[in-house]
């Protein structure tokens, strides 16, 4: 299953590595990961995948993320990447 | 490979602009169930509900969590009571109201539809039973919706049912008057019924139908706001242009629910109801996206062009986007339910005469109007009658869900809560339509009838 994962938030040293270790943890692999600061806005889309299928499995990597999210004080989301595709993509 | 841009853009969709999937409704067909002794009959309906939409709502919370939008609501359709009662030894369909509210509870949906009768062209007496139960079954029960359809482009209009669900209107506001008449918010009467509509509190499932469906309703009025705002000023092929666009891409996430949850729920994929529905909340409103395209205020000259446009584009957008497409289909207007209609209202730059002209190029009809509690019933007949004519001529499904409040008027607020949202008591007529009522007959099909 390909997850997105997007991190919105104030910029702070460490959003990549915490965020990462939580996917290493969760056996999530990194296809890419774009980044840029705007205006000190931190914003992050990553591309993962797992192969895990089962929904159970995606909701506790939400849950973790969004803990942590908390931490860092940034909003952080992991959507099934087929909204994504189906939205941008035909065919 | 996805960009970056997109996947920012359908998340502030989601986010900022309340992109949600309405709803997802499992249509389920009882014709097995029917069985000649009543308490029977009640339980076979109870069973077979909750045996078949047992998973609805934990299916689309999960599809919710995956894919991170919001599916508002999960609901039921069934067989029209009418015809599902009719065999059985019970004189009023009240309990089947009481068992098909029970099962909706039981499964957790926030809605469930199809206390219903179709009498187009006459009554059996199963649609006898049923409309006379309709007063008391929504005044007892909390969350079942019934509908009638009273006419259509093949049959013409039954006035004898028209008559009476000017009747029934009237009863079922007098039963629930202590909720400011919430029964009426459930009933609506139809002209042009369609078989496998989503929405509440309209939907039914048809016998042409099979078992079971899944359809879902999309919507997002806020996105095609948005979406608007980036093209101020421009000329209105940009408009319909960016209407469509967005829609296509509304639709699309539509499909991907509905695939996903007839997959994982074992049903047929029904239809995606290709709509613009509004709610309460602001940023949510079809009243702002007619506004945007340079309206002052919903109900203004214009406005029934602007919705055209709208209801237009909205189809040809998601038509592409979608393997069948169905239901109501459309830019719907329930005025209770749109923050911008709300407003308008209130301000004087909406009324009934222009929301019945705005009905002959919108989605359905005459939603959620709140009316004076002493309106008529032969005047509320004949509101229903004007609406089902645009419907039969125009060969469109047109509706009638107004709420004679009791003890309101002209002006005074309505409360109905949550997605039914409140609106000012808006001004009727007051010259009468009652001996026109009191004829009684069919209006007979349209020349356009006959198509062959």
């Amino acid at each position: 299953m390909k997850l997105v994962i997007t991190v919105i938030g104030l910029d702070r040293v460490g959003i990549i590595a915490a965020v990462s270790a939580v996917l290493a943890k969760n056996q999530v692999n990194i296809l890419s990961i774009n980044q840029n600061i705007m205006d000190g806005f931190f914003n992050m889309v990553l591309m993962g995948e797992t192969s895990a299928q089962s929904a159970t499995n995606l909701e506790a990597l939400q849950e973790e993320l969004s803990v942590l999210g908390n931490e860092l004080g940034v909003e952080i989301r992991a959507q099934h990447a087929e909204i994504f595709y189906s939205m941008h993509r035909i065919g | 490979m996805l960009n970056i841009a997109d996947i920012l853009e359908t998340n502030s969709m989601i986010h900022d602009n309340k992109l949600d999937v309405r709803t997802i409704t499992m249509g389920i067909s009882l014709l097995g169930c029917v069985h000649s002794d009543g308490q029977h009959l009640c339980d076979r309906i109870y069973d077979h509900i909750t045996k078949e939409a047992e998973h609805l709502v934990a299916t689309g919370e999960a599809i919710e969590r995956e894919l991170g939008i919001p599916i508002i609501n999960k609901r039921v359709s069934v067989t029209p009571i009418s015809i599902v009662a009719a065999g059985s030894d019970l004189k009023d369909y009240v309990p089947v109201a009481k068992a098909l509210d029970r099962a909706a509870k039981t499964v957790g949906v926030n809605f469930l539809g199809g206390f219903s009768a179709l009498v187009s062209k006459g009554y059996t007496e199963g649609d006898r039973r049923l409309i006379a139960s309709i007063p008391e079954a929504l005044a007892t029960t909390e969350i079942v919706c019934s509908s009638v359809g009273i006419g259509s482009t093949k049959a013409g209009i039954n006035m004898d049912a028209v008559a009476e669900m000017g009747r029934i209107v009237k009863q079922t506001a007098e039963l629930t008057k202590e909720q400011d008449a919430l029964g009426c918010a459930k009933l609506v009467i139809f002209c042009n019924p369609v078989e496998d509509n989503p929405f509440m509190a309209g939907a039914f499932h048809g016998v042409t139908e099979g078992d079971s469906a899944i359809s879902v309703g999309v919507s997002g009025p806020g996105v095609v706001k948005h979406a608007l705002e980036g093209v101020k000023g421009e000329p209105f092929d940009i408009v319909a242009e960016t209407i469509k666009r967005t829609a296509f891409k509304i639709t699309r996430v539509g499909q991907l629910v509905a695939q996903e949850a007839s997959q994982r729920l074992g049903k047929r994929f029904g239809i995606i109801d290709l709509s613009l529905a509004p709610t309460p909340a602001i940023g949510d409103s079809v009243a702002h996206v007619l506004e945007e395209m340079g309206i002052e205020s919903c109900g203004a000259h214009g406005t029934t062009a602007a919705l055209a446009l709208l209801n237009d584009a909205v189809k040809k957008g998601g038509l592409m986007a979608s393997s069948h497409v169905g239901g109501l289909s459309g830019a719907f207007i329930p005025v209770s339910e749109d923050k911008g209609m709300i407003d308008a209202v209130a301000c004087g730059s909406l009324n009934l005469d222009k929301l019945e002209a705005m009905t002959c190029v919108c989605s359905v009809g005459l939603d959620m109007i709140a009316i004076p509690g002493e309106t008529s019933a032969e005047t509320i007949s004949a509101i229903i009658a004007d609406e089902a004519a645009i419907g039969m001529i125009n060969n469109k499904t047109t509706a009638v869900r107004v709420i004679p409040v009791p003890n309101k008027k002209v002006g005074d607020m309505v409360e109905f809560g949550g997605l039914l949202g409140y609106c000012p008591v808006i001004s009727v007529s007051p010259f009468s339509s009652a001996a026109f009522i009191k004829r009684g007959g069919r209006i007979p099909a349209p020349v356009r009838s006959l198509t062959n």
